[in-house]
């Protein structure tokens, strides 16, 4: 067979029937003049979900953004600052210093842990394994995904704290120096080990888009390659790691917003405090949406809406994060693999 | 430089399709020679046996010989990857790397054969675009992407990728059937430019393009679809198209195939 000669041939076109050409012909001039209902409809519904969706998004963010007001005004300590998070006391002393730091650390541990590993194991499934093995590897990765996520919280407490002693210890060994991997006491409740749960569970998010982004690499930018005489993992190099680079951080993207906004597993495994700790195996710290779900039962009316301003905090950062991921992809857009 | 590429009863395989059936022709060192033939008969692949790009097919397989001057391309021992650095290939859809530059596109073959220093490079860069005519009008955007140029132009660039690494042999498979009759009679020019330095083998579906640019010209046909496709005669480009010696040539050539 010889496949790349058969799309220079088209097929000849099949001339409309007579009968059919003549109504076609009535309908667009009909068209032309006045709007047909069905389509009437059909713009009405399809504008009206959209300003309905617009409508709903206002008024959450006029809600959230009240009720965090009402308790900003009243805290007296500072909001961004204060590490601490009492919100039962008149006046109540609030500060999200402490949940941004785990967050944000959670989150970056969590993905660099996780994105090296999918993005190799998109590769492996597209580019290496026979096409059987990399089938079954796919499946298996969509299961991880539809594990939900107090499983992992429960997986993360009961199996892998109790494991972590090990790595601590060594982490603790030969890098405890650095003050980063000082290992004092405690079980390993702490933020690594929130991270590297995190990064087991982002993990098929990333590998999956990553794998569907690197199989849609067109075949002729990787005979480019091949036939400079690269080899398998320089065509990897030349063409599809460049042709998935916006792809794969927009994966990215969607496991970091799922690592910053991870509630349950990160609740089960960290015992919080209200405390930056310069280490991360030191037990505690806390999450925005891990403090949320631990406080948001016993809190007062108060205490409700101080956990609704920490929550917007989050909704900002994610925002940002997302703003910025976006200008990475757009300043070499002249350069995307889209282009092609 | 410009070797001699010997095919002796050369058959490839796409899984157990035989997609041709012993071939064996001689192309001669600063030549060019065109294949022709109607789509299917296999041409595309057998170019692709030249540089052993059909095996990276699923299922591609080849039995037979290709000797480049006395070095068989499927003798133990050799690397594939070698052979393609050293059998360079053009493609019938313009395919410069999207995300590269123009000069990382020319240079991109060079960085691969190892360590060129930055002048070196730059010269062997400037030396290609002016090998592909295509110097004049990129030289003051090198550091632009290729995919902003003319379907024309990304096609000579990919030339002036593929004869940056100096390659022994060109292969060009249907190197103009995306491209404007202004561009393709450019490509043309060139091809007959580019045969003092190099073995050229362009496939085309484009008689008159073969007659234009080529030494010598190869019929390929198949039986009936799904049988292998053979070799049906190669011979002087101008006797195949004034005088053919198979009668399957004359019908084709003339328009009476089948």
């Amino acid at each position: 067979m010889d496949t790349t000669t058969q799309n220079t041939e088209q097929p000849p076109p099949t001339p409309p029937e007579p009968a059919s050409a003549a109504t076609t012909a009535e309908e667009g001039r009909a068209a032309r003049g006045a709007t047909r209902p069905g389509d009437r409809v059909f713009l009405g519904l399809s504008r009206g979900s959209g300003i309905f969706l617009l409508v709903i998004m206002a008024a959450i963010a006029a809600f959230l953004a009240y009720r965090a007001s009402i308790a900003i005004g009243k805290d007296e300590g500072n909001f961004l600052t204060t590490m601490e998070w009492n919100t039962n006391v008149d006046p109540p002393v609030f500060g999200i210093a402490v949940l941004a730091f785990g967050t944000v650390i959670s989150s970056i541990i969590a993905m660099a842990l996780a994105v090296p590993v999918a993005v190799g194991i998109a590769l492996f499934i597209t580019h290496y394994s026979p096409r059987r093995v990399g089938g079954v590897l796919a499946y298996v990765i969509d299961l991880l995904a539809a594990v939900p996520s107090i499983v992992y919280g429960l997986w993360g407490a009961l199996v892998l704290v109790p494991h972590m002693e090990g790595l601590f210890g060594w982490l603790d060994t030969y890098f405890g120096w650095t003050g980063v991997f000082e290992w004092q006491e405690g079980a390993p409740r702490s933020l690594l080990t929130v991270g590297i749960l995190l990064a087991i569970m982002i993990l098929p998010v990333i590998t999956n888009v990553s794998r569907e982004v690197f199989r849609q690499v067109p075949r002729m930018h990787e005979e480019a390659a091949l036939a400079l005489g690269a080899t398998r993992w320089e065509v990897i190099r030349m063409s599809v790691l460049p042709f998935g680079r916006s792809g794969v951080i927009s994966a990215s993207m969607l496991g970091l917003g799922r690592a910053l906004g991870e509630t349950m597993a990160v609740a089960t495994v960290l015992s919080p405090t209200f405390k930056i700790h310069a280490s991360l195996l030191d037990p505690g710290g806390g999450t925005f949406a891990q403090n949320i779900a631990s406080k948001f039962g016993e809190a007062t009316e108060t205490g409700r809406d101080a956990l609704i301003a920490s929550g917007l905090v989050l909704f900002v950062i994610t925002l940002l994060v997302n703003g910025a991921a976006r200008m990475i992809i757009a300043r070499r857009k002249e350069y995307s693999g889209a282009n092609a | 430089m410009a070797k001699r590429i010997d095919v002796s009863g050369l058959t490839a395989f796409y899984g157990s399709h035989k997609a041709i059936e012993d071939i064996s022709m001689t192309v001669e060192p600063r030549s060019v020679t065109a294949f022709i033939g109607p789509s299917g008969c296999g041409k595309s692949t057998f170019l692709r046996t030249l540089n052993r790009m059909h095996e990276v097919t699923p299922g591609g397989r080849v039995e037979g010989k290709v000797l480049l001057d006395d070095e068989d391309l499927y003798g133990p021992g050799i690397d594939p990857v070698a052979v393609r650095r050293d059998v360079g290939m053009v493609f019938q859809r313009p395919n410069p790397f999207p995300t590269m530059s123009i000069f990382d596109n020319v240079a991109a073959g060079l960085r691969l054969n190892g360590s060129h220093k930055k002048a070196e490079l730059g010269e062997i860069v400037e030396k290609s675009l002016k090998g592909a005519n295509l110097w004049n009008e990129v030289k003051d955007r090198l550091n632009k992407p290729g995919s902003g140029l003319s379907g024309g132009q990304q096609q000579r660039l990919c030339i002036a990728r593929a004869i940056a690494v100096e390659p022994d042999v060109l292969l060009m498979d249907e190197p103009c059937s995306a491209l404007d009759p202004i561009s393709t009679l450019a490509i043309e020019d060139l091809i007959s430019e580019l045969k003092e330095r190099f073995t050229i083998v362009i496939v085309t579906h484009n008689m008159q393009q073969a007659a234009r640019v080529s030494d010598r010209t190869a019929f390929f046909n198949l039986a009936a679809v799904g049988r292998p496709g053979k070799l049906v005669e190669i011979d002087e480009t101008e006797r195949i198209f004034s005088n053919p010696s198979v009668q399957a040539t004359e019908d084709y050539i003339s328009g009476r195939f089948g």
